[in-house]
């Protein structure tokens, strides 16, 4: 094995007529890393926070998800509202986390809700959010204990609680604030940045939706 | 897989009269390249993206044994594992032991270009292994035995009824016996049965758009949501990706995204970008135990410092084979191989020799749309003439065309000989075909008087002629 790594890390070395980087070079690229230089600004992602929120907004909804704007307290009623809208059962697998516990979910007597990853035969799920990028309409997802992966994934519909204050301009900030959070070092084990439901263009090159993830997103951005 | 890239001719000759592949590419020509432009058009920063994507990619091949190490390093201190290969057949065996350590019966894989080029669902056949391709495209060619035609598109080049005779004859024995003659319903269909394939498999297989040195993370990028429950469902997830998608940080990786999807399907973003960094974390109720990455030379590190180093920056959007006219006309399957297209014609003769491939970067008019489209502005018509020139120092190219080189470089180098000739040609042209306008067939041109007429000369004599009339 070692031995396959230096065949390939000195053929490099090689091809590039120099040995392993070493003074001024290797200085130069170990700041690089440590004070990663940012790209050419996108205008379109830096705008003010309530310009954010309606450029998010009217990004996700031309990525076909359907977008909703409410206060804490109307959360659980959406949820509610929006299944039986869509013909749907009043059923769903909740992500474990503190944020998703703290809404009124006791107020909708007819919604029955499980607390945990997802599984093949789950139709509706419902997450948080740990940002959301303006610039594209994109929700980003953190695994953890707090939320598994599977709820972005396997449920029909996917429910998304995400706070107006989370939602940031591009990117960058979301690298920022994962950094922030986690550390430099130690990602969460898998990151999702999810714009809109699963979809397609394999026959024909017309757009599908529902692929093999969700065929619907509804997001509901929360005002503080 | 076998190469056809010698019989290029005899391949083109016979796409151009499949009536179901000429449809297909019919809608490819328009669709990929209009929402191509417009979503450019969209993003007023667009060409300085596509500065800053190229200079990025510049700056990691330049250092690539040092990002390749950190990418190590990083991955290793969270739980993962990292392979190398330098050949197709040290990654082929690798992940071969990898799936038997888990004892797998079942792969899951997303859609991966470099799978293709090491043949990696051969060689697990032959360990009685069953690679389950999920992406839709590729899924749909797994069925017919075929390869993919397109890098991201790999099914472009079938038509909807092919797509339902073909399910047809595969899920009958599934129950599904209706033939399906909507595009959503074959969607369904894919989606139901390709569902219980992922929850019954052992290892997923993906590939990578980008390995992140900072993070130890890698990128994937897709629109269907295949590629993440391959990586989240199966206890092990397995990543193969070549030395050359390694990028330094998280910020590189933002500026690239915003030139990937918008030159692949003219999206601002596609529906799924994921960041992978190691195996399952304590507390975590989902994701694979083992992570391991494999990383594939194959050939790519000997192209380091020469003239043809631009084609490592590729990120594999398609866009070089959306707007090329040759492309447009004849398909991926002409090109023989597994990567078609301009950026095929530059890296099939590297990867699989110009004696094998040498037709390919002949295949070109030279219009350079593709170089005008690619993100990460790699100059496609110069390494395509780069390969040319090699061809020719390897006296590889055919002899009536070295004949009729080295008749041409001899009347270029004496311009007064050059002027005579053309211009006896010119009036010869003109006696003959003048009352036409156009010849029907002249002596030495059956190639293109077979298919259309021949221009007759405008009045006013040669090129020469002319420019010596106007400036004087």
């Amino acid at each position: 094995m070692s031995e396959a790594r230096s065949q390939i890390l000195d053929g490099i070395r090689r091809s590039l007529k120099r040995g392993p980087l070493s003074g001024d070079a290797l200085k130069a690229v170990e700041a690089r890393l440590a004070e990663p230089p940012r790209g050419p600004a996108v205008a379109r992602a830096a705008l003010a926070q309530p310009d954010k929120v309606a450029l998010f907004c009217q990004w996700a909804e031309a990525n076909n998800a359907t977008v909703v704007r409410v206060a804490p307290a109307e959360v659980a009623a959406e949820v509610s509202a929006y299944l039986a809208r869509n013909n749907l059962p009043a059923e769903a697998v909740i992500a474990p986390s503190p944020q998703l516990a703290g809404y009124d979910w006791s107020s909708q007597k007819m919604l029955s809700l499980r607390r945990g990853r997802g599984e093949g035969s789950d139709h509706v799920s419902i997450t948080g959010a740990f940002a959301a990028i303006a610039e594209t309409g994109t929700v980003v997802m953190a695994s953890g204990p707090e939320h598994p992966v599977t709820l972005n994934l396997l449920p029909d519909t996917h429910i998304v609680v995400l706070r107006e204050s989370d939602i940031v301009g591009g990117y960058e900030e979301v690298w920022q604030r994962l950094r922030a959070r986690y550390g430099k070092d130690r990602m969460p084990r898998t990151v999702n940045t999810i714009t809109g439901p699963s979809r397609t263009g394999d026959i024909e090159q017309a757009m599908e939706l529902g692929a093999h993830g969700p065929r619907r997103m509804h997001v509901l951005v929360v005002r503080e | 897989m076998q190469s056809t890239a010698r019989d290029f001719k005899d391949n083109a000759h016979a796409a151009l009269v499949d009536p179901n592949l000429q449809d297909s590419l019919a809608k490819l020509k328009v669709g990929f390249s209009e929402r191509r432009r417009q979503a450019a058009e969209r993003l007023p920063e667009f060409e300085a993206l596509r500065d800053r994507a190229r200079d990025i990619k510049n700056h990691a091949l330049a250092n690539l044994d040092f990002y390749l190490e950190e990418f190590e390093r990083k991955v290793t201190a969270l739980g993962g594992h990292v392979h190398w290969a330098p050949s197709a057949e040290d990654a082929r065996r690798i992940i071969g032991e990898l799936c038997r350590s888990m004892g797998a019966r079942t792969v899951a894989k997303s859609k991966s270009m470099v799978a293709e080029e090491i043949a990696l669902n051969e060689h697990l056949e032959a360990l009685g292994i069953a690679p389950i391709e999920t992406d839709l495209g590729e899924y749909i060619i797994q069925l017919r035995h075929e390869p993919p035609s397109h890098i991201i598109a790999p099914a472009v080049h079938l038509t909807k009824d092919q797509v339902a005779d073909t399910f047809l004859e595969h899920h009958r024995k599934l129950g599904f016996t209706r033939r399906l003659t909507e595009r959503n319903d074959l969607v369904a269909e894919a989606r139901y049965v390709l569902r219980q394939k992922f929850l019954d498999a052992d290892v997923g297989l993906t590939g990578a758009n980008f390995l992140v040195a900072e993070t130890g993370s890698s990128m994937l990028v897709t629109n269907e949501g295949n590629a993440d429950l391959s990586n989240t469902l199966p206890r092990m997830h397995i990543v193969l990706a070549s030395i050359e998608k390694v990028i330094p940080t998280l910020e590189d990786a933002a500026v690239l995204l915003r030139v990937l999807a918008r030159s692949a399907t003219g999206q601002e973003s596609s529906a799924y970008t994921t960041l992978n960094t190691g195996p399952r974390r304590p507390g975590d109720l989902d994701g694979p135990e083992h992570y391991h990455v494999v990383i594939l030379d194959n050939g790519r590190s000997a192209v380091l410092g020469t003239e043809m180093q631009d084609m490592l920056r590729c990120i594999r959007c398609g866009a070089c084979m959306n707007h090329c006219p040759v492309y447009g006309a004849i398909g991926g399957h002409a090109y023989g191989w597994v990567y078609p297209g301009p950026i095929g014609a530059v890296l099939t003769p590297q990867l699989i020799g110009v004696e094998e491939a040498g037709n390919l970067p002949n295949a070109s008019t030279f219009c350079g749309r593709c170089e005008s489209v690619c993100p990460v502005r790699i100059p496609l018509p110069s390494l395509m003439r780069h390969w040319r020139e090699r061809e020719f120092e390897r006296h590889l190219t055919p002899r009536a065309v070295r004949q009729g080189l080295a008749l041409w470089s001899f009347l270029a180098r004496r311009p007064r000989l050059y002027r005579r000739l053309t211009g006896l040609a010119n009036r010869m042209l003109a006696l003959f075909g003048r009352a036409q306008g156009r010849y029907r067939t002249l002596p030495l041109a059956g190639g293109w008087t077979r298919f259309r007429d021949f221009p007759a000369p405008p009045p006013g004599g040669t090129f020469h002629a002319q420019w010596r009339g106007r400036r004087s």
